[in-house]
């Protein structure tokens, strides 16, 4: 790709930036949220069309207008979010797009065939999928695989990742690093878009940094982290969280015997005991859908309880409703930004008082007193580094991190006994991650208990004071952080050793 | 486009640049450019229709190659007049005004067409924010209408069967209106929070038991009046009415509540922490659920709230323009407020012009029926075409070759996840 160029607007999306992927490479595209890579490669899968700039393919002028042209240049493309359909079997799924017909364009579906390739390109990459399972029965990391099958079926050269770890366990991540190898290996290109460093540094022959539109530099895996974040970030930036030892005191939430159920109905959280102290940080670790989310939901009173009981300082939360629970000096930062932290269509004035609009002195249950919330948005945003162009702004405007920095600036602006954070940095930039995590351990030494919930091992070590691991919904062990990241991966994935010590 | 002028005249220096700004701004779509040319594109069509439904004008076509003058000649005048009729129905007429100057006329006649206007527009000013409030809060209220029958229904009861003093007695009438209407809005509201039963559903159901209810109930003794045997209500007491201006004026007071509920709503959604729920629960229901706010109160006050102003709408009607129930008193003022509720966008404030607009249209109608024989159904046509173009910007904008405002931010939020 040649001196590509797209622009939204004012907005220069790809500025002029030159990549080459050479036969058998791992290419890792590496920048923030915003940076504009996703923009490239959607250009390269004939989703977007660049205003400036050429595409070579083999050294042959292409013009991709839809990802039809891409894939029969040998192109294909894994999105962010799968484009699988759920009722689809998985061949269905693969055949989708190609399917394959007997007696002319609207003859039988060949099924059989279709099964058959499936089943064959699956054991030529090494790429377990079963053919005739439902797509929304599978786990995320399978129903990956069969993205990637799916591209791999049109015969592609070029296979574009779009941050494909980001759904995955740790040990998901191993298995599809050593599959991405094994493509290169048979002489396939791939494209890797990620901001997960250490990834970049385990996989990737050749790193491009982009940053704002723009190409920042070129770098091998032998460059170190910090130096990658300060060329993604355009600054130093620390990754460590920087922290004093936790003083805990007192139990402030004490969940014991919590038994709670999903939407489905099916057993969430199955008897989970757990102790946050005042002043300490306690992470959960685990991959996503171990009921993680439930346990939180239920504390907060928007799920209900169906046996045990979680109290804030001796008192039961139990069939409170979400204001009383808030009201009793509890802060929560959703795991789903944009759908349970933000009203997008609201200002970040409005938003910052979305729990607190009937509270004086923004208001009286009755009326709103529009000063008030307005003169509090700008303490707000120049406090917590918000950037937007005016707290009247809607919040949809604003980037990823900046939307997280307001739902953090709005839980920490009152007093707090208790501060649950699930998944706080999930899709925000390098800067803002640094910012949110100091603002929590900042929280936390101020006295308040922490309990935060990440699927981020990274994240859940550098925060936590202790780790409780959570697996099928229940605690399986409560580890100190400094335990090898190897064991808590292997706890993540329900894999239990002699010596865990199960408060 | 006319509030632009006087800045204008301000800033003489940037006239140019202002003036470019100002054709962007006109060219860009933006709500009120696309309303504007709605109406507009509406009442072309409307012409055509007018030319096409007037046999006499139709024959004049069939020799157009040999004289197109003729064609073209008797369809001007006939749309020129039945749109002129339009106006001077439903505003003024300039003939009335010359002859209340000269001494000949009397200002009653002069200001019958807005007068009109306004007694149409009234109740569809409340069943309009009826279904806007409801809008605002993500319920689709269909409906008013039944809310406003109900309304209607209890406020005329309370004006001929209980005996009170003069203001008193309108006080208690159209308290009565808001009451039944909250009622009829307060099943579909609890059934949505309680059981997830969808609005849309339930209100069109209850549009139907309202209308039946109130077809038996007229016809019951002690309701029906004594001297009629076909289904209409006793006469409302005097007491109960909505001061009105002198006859053959009809506008009421209605208007003036009409105005104030506006404002009313207007507050309620922008400066009360009830409107604060009800916009976040309308955009964002997990959001507001995260945030405490209880979705299900919400639903039920709104719907209760959105049933208490279509019940004022059908009070209004009752106590101002009909006197007496009938099977037909409500018309269709809660459907129309459908279409009011589209047409302003949402918005307090929209919705009162809106429905000016439709009281409008359809006073000016009248007179165009009687005076050159246009049936009052295209006025009927024409709002809705008025309501299909709004309902499809893209339609509109494509037409006029509208540059679209958003595109860029849209194309910006195409690229989800870079």
């Amino acid at each position: 790709m040649r001196g590509i160029t797209k622009r939204f607007g004012d907005l220069v999306a790809n500025d002029h930036i030159d990549i080459t992927v050479e036969p058998g490479e791992v290419h890792a595209l590496l920048g923030e949220n915003g940076a504009g890579k996703s923009t490239l490669m959607n250009q390269l899968y004939g989703l977007l069309q660049p205003d400036e700039g050429e595409i070579l393919v083999d050294g042959e002028k292409k013009v991709f207008r839809s990802p039809r042209d891409a894939i029969a240049a040998g192109i294909g493309m894994v999105h962010q979010h799968f484009m699988l359909v759920p009722v689809f079997t998985v061949a269905e799924n693969i055949a989708l797009g190609a399917e394959e017909t007997r007696g002319g364009p609207l003859g039988w579906l060949d099924r059989r065939r279709n099964r058959r390739d499936v089943l064959e390109t699956s054991k030529r990459y090494g790429l377990p999928v079963d053919p005739d399972a439902l797509v929304e029965n599978l786990p995320v990391g399978a129903q990956q695989r069969v993205e990637i099958v799916k591209a791999l079926t049109r015969e592609v050269d070029l296979l574009i990742l779009d941050e494909p770890t980001a759904v995955l366990t740790p040990q998901e991540t191993d298995e599809l690093l050593a599959v991405m190898r094994s493509l290169a290996e048979t002489g396939k290109s791939i494209v890797f878009i990620t901001h997960k460093l250490r990834e970049v540094k385990a996989i990737a022959d050749r790193i491009t940094v982009i940053r704002r539109g723009r190409t920042v530099g070129t770098a091998t895996p032998d460059t170190s982290e910090d130096e990658l974040a300060a060329l993604m970030v355009g600054r130093d930036v620390s990754l460590e969280v920087s922290k004093t030892p936790a003083d805990p005191g007192r139990e402030v939430l004490k969940v014991s015997g919590l038994v709670v159920d999903d939407d489905r109905g099916v057993r969430a959280v199955d008897g989970v005991d757990l102790v946050v102290r005042s002043g300490e940080v306690l992470g959960i670790a685990g991959v996503q859908g171990n009921g993680q989310t439930e346990l939180v939901e239920a504390i907060m009173g928007l799920r209900e309880i169906r046996a045990g009981a979680v109290e804030l300082e001796d008192k039961s939360l139990a069939g409170r409703t979400t204001k009383q629970v808030l009201r009793a000096g509890v802060g929560y930062v959703p795991e789903d930004r944009s759908l349970d932290g933000v009203v997008k269509d609201f200002t970040v004035a409005e938003n910052l008082v979305l729990d607190m609009y009937d509270r004086a002195p923004f208001g009286n249950g009755f009326a709103l007193n529009p000063k008030a919330i307005d003169e509090s948005a700008r303490e707000r945003v120049t406090q917590f580094d918000i950037r937007t162009s005016s707290p009247q702004s809607t919040v949809g405007t604003l980037s990823g991190g900046n939307q997280q920095k307001v739902v953090v600036a709005r839980e920490m602006s009152r007093p707090l006994k208790l501060l649950i954070a699930a998944q706080p940095t999930r899709g925000v930039d390098v800067g803002s991650i640094e910012f949110i995590h100091n603002q929590i351990i900042h929280e936390r030494d101020v006295g308040t208990a922490v309990l935060v919930v990440s699927s981020e091992l990274d994240e859940v070590v550098g925060l936590a004071d202790r780790i409780a691991v959570m697996y099928r919904g229940r605690i399986l062990a409560v580890v100190a952080p400094d335990m090898p990241r190897e064991e808590i991966g292997l706890l993540m994935a329900g894999v239990v050793t002699q010596a865990e010590d199960t408060e | 486009m006319t509030t632009e002028a006087p800045e204008k005249k301000a800033e003489p220096k940037k006239e140019e640049s202002f003036l470019g700004v100002f054709l962007h701004n006109l060219w860009s779509a933006n709500t009120v450019v696309v309303t504007i040319l709605s109406i507009l594109l509406a009442l072309v069509i409307g012409a055509v229709l007018i030319v096409v439904s007037d046999s006499d004008v139709l024959a004049t076509f069939s020799y157009f190659t040999a004289r197109p003058s003729d064609a073209l000649t008797a369809s001007w005048d006939l749309i020129s007049h039945a749109y002129a009729d339009l106006f001077k129905g439903a505003i003024f007429d300039p003939a009335a005004v010359q002859a209340w100057f000269s001494g000949s006329g009397d200002w009653k006649t002069v200001f019958n067409p807005l007068s009109e206007t306004l007694t149409y527009a009234a109740p569809l000013v409340f069943t309009g924010l009826a279904v806007a409030l409801a809008f605002r809060g993500g319920l689709f209220n269909i409906g008013a209408q039944g809310q406003a029958v109900i309304g209607c229904v209890t406020a005329g009861v309370a004006g001929f069967a209980i005996g009170l003093p003069p203001v008193l007695h309108l006080i208690v009438a159209l308290l009565f209106g808001v009451i039944g209407g909250a009622l009829w809005g307060f099943v579909p509201g609890l059934l949505k929070a309680r059981t997830g039963a969808h609005e849309v559903i339930t209100t069109i159901m209850l549009n139907y038991t309202a209308t039946l209810f109130l077809g038996w109930l007229i016809l019951q003794s002690g309701v029906q009046d004594p001297n009629r045997t076909d289904a209409v209500s006793k006469t409302i007491d005097s007491t109960a009415g909505l001061p009105a201006l002198p006859a053959p004026l009809r506008v009421h007071l209605g208007i003036v509540l009409a105005v104030l509920a506006t404002a009313g709503v207007a507050w309620l959604i922008n400066r009360s922490s009830f409107g604060f729920e009800l916009r976040a629960v309308g955009v964002n229901p997990p959001a507001a659920k995260t945030a405490g706010m209880s979705v299900a109160r919400t639903y039920i006050m709104l719907m209760v709230v959105a049933g208490g102003l279509a019940g004022l709408g059908g009070a209004v009607q009752v106590l101002g323009t009909a006197d007496r129930l009938t099977g037909q008193v409500a018309g269709n003022i809660g459907f129309d407020g459908l279409l009011v509720a589209l047409l302003g966008r949402n918005k307090p404030w929209g919705v009162l012009f809106a429905a000016m607009l439709y009281g409008g249209l359809r006073a000016g109608g009248n007179l165009m029926q009687v005076d050159v024989g246009v049936s009052l159904e295209l006025v009927t046509v024409l709002q809705a075409l008025i309501v299909i173009f709004i309902a499809a910007p893209a339609l509109v904008k494509s037409i006029f070759q509208l540059r679209d405002a958003r595109t860029a931010r849209l194309g910006a939020s195409m690229a989800k996840g870079w």
